[in-house]
């Protein structure tokens, strides 16, 4: 059974399509990573797939149950969430603000689990210490993993976290990205938007890009790079390199001073490159493989986005 | 979801602060009134149960829910149904409740209980700090009724009680009201002061003679019909009136809130 599933997702503010058909399969027990710019349309995809917003179009379901307002969402009790940044009682402390969420619920073995798993969770994202501080007192961090201990509160099956790691320093950064795959390692599906490309790249199992409310790529974030790879050769003479790389299949080579560029396809490897150059007599002097950065296959992916297709 | 309410206003300042401020009345009055007793002459347009305080302590908490009815009350009940949904939203809090999940009609039930609850637990403290610190300063005696009878001082209480009853129903409809308001914004203080002016204009216009036609259907209309407690027999006319405009603006505008609520698009 799939965790999340959209069809022909679409929510109209006015002429604006925010979220345009979006069609989005995400697997149980998988780490999916969901980026995109500011504006893309993440937040508000997620909030259609939690019932808060009604979808002007298509149908979003969670676990196979189909989810809008209205309907009943009691699947949404073996779902833990995140949207944008968290919100708490700024009255009340850190502990008071789970346990008044954790009493929120209908089922009261539910309200049982989730009050009992407080400690653990505070535990778990580091608070314990600051349990019983109100939340008015904490810093943006420390209400970032608050509210991944509320979102981790009810022992989700499915984890929906928007841009999590924001507002955390570096370390925080790498302790939440190492808890969503430990996570993800028990089986518990999480899926997590994110600006940010790093950050996706190096935690999830498969990445979506979203531009203008449409998946533009998905993926393994490897694959998310497209297949060709850069060389940057610095060579004594460039017409004879290039004569040299002409005779090779798929390389293709420009030359710029004494820098010559291989672009390089299919089987066509570095060294292969290199072995031809040096049997031209052409004296290599460096010799550095310039991947296309994520970066710019993120951006090339959002401009082709913004091209009406 | 009722019972987390009332432990979060249970947690929050602002809940004393009101219980303060609702309860100090009566206890001003009753030390007004020691430190300067009204005269018959020179009371000509006093309330007249101010001046029946010095006979009896009983009349300080009858003194004070009659004093804060008129404008404390509305102010009270327009906080606490304003902000209700609207002041959740404003926090954000209300995406993580609604996930959690609590259905957006229990919700919306649950915020009406509460609001309620705390009302008639302030309204019971301004008649038990009255009665305290009446009786201290005054002594308790039998109370004279408006139709020239008297009731011993329980039976007396038990009147006084009744009325702060009758009040709380009456400012039910405010409350639906306000809760109302507050699916439709994500102001919390806006769909306060909303709320506060729509109960307080509805009491001036129930004075004015002209709009007399409109008089039955203004939502704070019978609101004094309290003082027929203090009949004999009690008159209940009037308060059944009150009673029926409270309830009907209750069940419209909680639908309403219902209604608007369920619609409702939660991008805050």
């Amino acid at each position: 059974m799939t965790a999340l599933v959209a069809r022909g997702l679409t929510k109209r503010y006015g002429r604006t399509n925010v979220v345009d058909g979006l069609d989005l399969s995400v697997e149980r027990g998988e780490l999916y990573g969901f980026l995109g710019p500011n504006g893309a349309g993440k937040t508000t995809t997620i909030r259609m797939a939690l019932g808060l917003v009604h979808p002007s179009g298509g149908e979003v379901r969670l676990l196979g149950e189909p989810v809008a307002p209205g309907v009943d969402l009691d699947v949404l009790e073996r779902v833990g969430a995140m949207i944008e940044e968290p919100a708490f009682y700024r009255f009340l402390s850190g502990r008071r603000n789970l346990e008044a969420l954790a009493r929120a619920g209908r089922h009261p073995e539910d309200v049982r689990r989730r009050l009992s798993r407080i400690d653990e969770v505070l535990e778990l994202v580091g608070l314990s210490e600051a349990a019983s501080m109100r939340v008015k007192a904490y810093s943006q961090g420390m209400r970032q993993r608050l509210g991944i201990a509320l979102a981790l509160l009810g022992d989700p099956e499915v984890l929906i976290l928007d841009e999590p790691t924001n507002g955390l320093d570096p370390a925080g950064m790498r302790e939440v990205r190492g808890l969503l795959r430990r996570l993800a390692g028990g089986g518990t599906t999480v899926f997590v938007s994110s600006h940010l490309l790093a950050e996706v790249e190096t935690m999830c199992d498969r990445v979506g890009v979203l531009s203008h409310g449409r998946l533009v790529a998905e993926g393994p974030p490897g694959r998310l790079r497209g297949g060709a790879e850069c060389l940057r050769i610095e060579v004594d003479d460039a017409s004879r390199a290039l004569g040299a790389l002409a005779a090779l299949d798929g390389v293709d080579a420009t030359a710029d001073g004494r820098v010559v560029r291989a672009t390089l396809h299919g089987s066509a490897t570095a060294a292969w490159v290199n072995a031809a150059l040096v049997s031209a007599g052409v004296a290599v002097s460096a010799l550095v493989p310039e991947r296309e950065s994520l970066e710019d296959v993120f951006l090339s992916l959002v401009e082709e986005g913004r091209v009406p297709s | 979801m009722y019972r987390v309410e009332l432990d979060k206003a249970r947690r929050r300042w602002r809940t004393y602060l009101m219980a303060a401020a609702l309860g100090g009345i009566p206890v001003l009055i009753v030390i007004a009134v020691k430190l300067s007793p009204p005269t018959p002459e020179a009371s000509g347009d006093a309330p007249p149960f101010l001046l029946q305080i010095v006979r009896n302590g009983l009349f300080a908490p009858l003194t004070g829910l009659a004093v804060i009815q008129p404008f404390f009350l509305p102010l009270a009940a327009g906080l606490l149904s304003g902000d209700a949904i609207a002041g959740e939203a404003q926090g954000g809090t209300l995406r993580y409740l609604l996930v959690r999940p609590v259905s957006r009609p229990r919700l919306v039930l649950a915020k009406y209980g509460a609001a309620m609850t705390l009302l008639g637990i302030l309204l019971l403290w301004v008649v038990g700090c009255g009665a305290l610190v009446g009786g201290v300063v005054f002594g308790f005696g039998p109370l004279p009724t408006l139709s020239g009878t008297t009731l011993g001082a329980p039976a007396a209480l038990l009147r006084i009680l009744a009325a702060a009853g009758y009040i709380l129903l009456g400012v039910s409809g405010i409350v639906a009201i306000g809760l109302f308001v507050s699916t439709l914004t994500d102001s919390g203080p806006g769909a306060t002061v909303a709320t506060v002016i729509l109960g307080i204009a509805s009491e001036i216009c129930d004075q004015i003679p002209s709009l007399r036609a409109i008089h039955p259907y203004l939502p704070t209309h019978g609101w004094l019909a309290f003082t027929d407690l203090f009949r004999f027999p009690v008159e209940w006319a009037g308060m059944r009136a009150g009673f029926a405009v409270s309830a009907a603006y209750t069940l419209v505008f909680l639908a309403g809130a219902l209604a608007s609520f369920a619609r409702r698009d939660v991008a805050s």
